[in-house]
């Protein structure tokens, strides 16, 4: 079956991910006399970027693919990354403030005395980092039937998005909650036994994620060639006809919607390990919107943008934030509506695809704002 | 009952805010029958249609296939997959994918989303879909994109969608609507040869093309059957003419 005009370069720029972490790393292991040395900084800077790929992607799956525009998918990331940080927590051991075996700080500074039951297993690398994925992928299932069961779509379900993650951050700025509450989890050592803080441990971390990124590129573009794609595309354009199909859009926006929260939770993972610390911050609902921000950059509905978007939107966050600090958030506006009113297909839209210009009168693409329902006339 | 039935409608009642759009409605289809549904706008055609396909629940009443099945109780989907296909007044196929893509997706079969999701297409349904596209003349559109048709291509595409679906029984909401007189003849061709395997229901406007279609005929007015027979009788009927002309 032939891929749609749609995905463009979908291998290209997995194999571009991997050479290009691959290189960074090398050149990182030269000694620093060298002229092509890359700072140590730099290469967690991208891996970075890259876990924020991650969410880029699984937002690009559910808002480029199936029109739902997810105003929550931080969420997923920062449930992903609090699994990922219990595990850190546990690996630290006695070498904390307290000294504890048994107790993180946080609980020993909270007077607790036995270690919660939700904690248990994250001593184990293999079992939190499944519980990255399985979180994230079952609150997602929760949601998502519930919420296309009941066919909330459009801006409702983008509000709804928007409380979920609004109501994690309260529940995880608690204190009771278990989760380090507003300091969130942090001061990690190692991972696997290897120190956190050593160059080598970066350089393979980024090579790590710069794979799970381009795992995640063929998965979802896997996903997306076949006849599933199809009826993604059938859903975020006539859902109500594809009812009269026999198919039932809910269950394949639940499908795309659990694999798209997967995706988040193992960004969220890869993420806490290089930045080091995972507090409620992260579920801020600003940060979700400024994960549509980067897909609407890069070119949504193309995957390879959603990549592209992440990362040079972050590049440019870091260049900005440190000349011109209060400005950043004026500058990111401004990008969005520049993109909106002059490059709708972002930045990937810059290279049209032959075919699609070889069609004569090809329609502007449905945005889920366009598309009416096309009930009884 | 012992006349066998594909399609029944008993007593059914569909009210809006107090406006009965059906009103006591009864309605029989025999198996392989095409009939015609005729009726000044708001007789309650299009939400005949509705109550039919799981769109609309009844107030009241029944509606069975093959006598047994009770429509009332099952969704959308559900009715799509026991065998009844709907195409809309208002043409509605996927604009974003080929008219090819609009065919494979309407194919009977994968319905579930991981049988989607790991569906191959067979050299079977690439023979099924080369034939909707013979009988549809679509086939030199069959790589464009569906948005991209003529206002009339695209009701012909959505008529091969139902083909693809393979339904027993077919609801066609006004298809000649917007065509010009050659498509129109074209549609009635079509839907004639349709016919001779499955059952049809087409509700129009248009008595020039429910005349070439030369089935019987049901006359719907607020909400209940007005009058049935063929076209020469109905239209001799006293009331259908007043309905029609008067007032």
């Amino acid at each position: 079956m032939r891929l749609p005009a749609y995905l463009p370069g979908t291998v290209v720029t997995a194999a571009i991910v991997v050479a290009g972490a691959l290189l960074m790393a090398l050149l990182n292991l030269l000694p620093a006399s060298f002229p092509l040395h890359v700072p140590d900084f730099a290469v967690s800077l991208t891996a970075k970027y890259l876990s924020y790929a991650l969410l880029a992607l699984a937002v690009d799956l559910v808002w480029g693919f199936a029109g739902i525009l997810t105003l929550g998918h931080a969420a997923f990331f920062a449930l992903g990354g609090y699994a990922m940080g219990m595990y850190l927590m546990r690996e630290i051991g006695t070498r904390g403030v307290y000294a504890n075996a048994d107790l993180p700080d946080f609980m020993v500074f909270l007077s607790w005395t036995h270690l919660p039951w939700y904690w248990y297993g994250f001593s184990f690398f293999p079992f939190a980092l499944l519980m990255a994925l399985l979180v994230p992928g079952a609150l997602a299932a929760g949601f998502g039937a519930l919420t296309f069961r009941s066919r909330v779509s459009g801006v409702y379900l983008s509000i709804i998005t928007q409380a979920l993650t609004y109501a994690l951050m309260l529940a995880f700025f608690r204190n009771d909650m278990g989760f380090g509450g507003n300091n969130g989890l942090t001061d990690f050592k190692d991972i696997l036994g290897a120190d956190l803080h050593a160059p080598l441990t970066h350089a393979v971390l980024l090579l790590v994620t710069a794979l799970s990124v381009a795992g995640a590129l063929l998965l979802t573009r896997a996903v997306l060639a076949g006849r599933f794609g199809r009826l993604l595309t059938a859903v975020r354009d006539a859902e109500n006809r594809t009812r009269f199909l026999g198919y039932r859009p809910e269950h394949a926006k639940l499908l795309v919607w659990v694999l798209s929260a997967l995706i988040a939770g193992l960004g969220g993972a890869l993420y806490v390990i290089q930045v080091g610390i995972i507090n409620p911050g992260e579920f801020a609902p600003g940060n979700s919107i400024e994960a549509v921000i980067w897909v609407a950059v890069g070119g949504r509905g193309t995957l390879s943008g959603a990549v592209l978007g992440a990362v040079l939107v972050n590049l440019g966050k870091t260049l900005f934030t440190g000349l011109l600090p209060e400005l950043w958030l004026y500058a990111l506006g401004a990008l969005f509506i520049l993109t909106t009113l002059f490059l709708p297909r972002g930045l990937m839209g810059l290279r049209r695809a032959p075919e699609a210009a070889a069609i004569a009168g090809e329609p502007a693409p449905v945005t889920p704002e366009m598309a009416v329902p096309e009930d009884a006339s | 009952m012992s006349t066998p039935s594909l399609l029944y409608l008993d007593n059914v009642t569909v009210s809006f805010d107090g406006f009965r759009a059906l009103n006591e409605l009864s309605l029989l289809l025999v198996p392989g029958e095409m009939r015609a549904i005729i009726g000044p706008n708001g007789a309650g055609k299009t939400t005949m249609m509705d109550v039919i396909t799981g769109k609309t629940r009844p107030d009241k009443g029944d509606v069975l296939f093959h006598n047994t099945i009770d429509l009332t109780r099952l969704d959308e989907p559900s009715i799509a997959r026991l065998g009844i296909g709907r195409k809309f007044q208002k043409p509605t196929v996927f604009e974003q994918l080929s008219v090819r893509d609009n065919l494979l997706l309407s194919l009977a079969g994968h319905r579930r989303p991981f049988g989607v999701l790991f569906a191959r297409q067979t050299g079977e349904e690439r023979d099924r879909i080369e034939g909707i596209l013979r009988t549809t003349r679509l086939g030199q559109h069959a790589d464009r994109l569906a948005g991209a048709l003529s206002h009339g291509q695209k009701q012909w595409l959505e008529i091969g969608m139902l083909l693809g679906q393979e339904p027993e029984l077919l609801l066609v909401d006004e298809p000649v609507a917007g065509m010009t007189d050659a498509e129109t003849a074209q549609t009635a061709d079509l839907l004639r040869d349709i016919n001779r395997t499955r059952s049809v229901v087409v509700v129009e406007h248009d008595m020039e093309f429910v005349r070439a279609l030369g089935v019987g005929v049901t006359v719907l007015h607020e909400g209940s059957v007005l009058a049935e027979g063929s076209l020469d009788d109905v239209s001799r009927d006293p009331s259908v003419i007043e309905v029609y002309l008067g007032r």
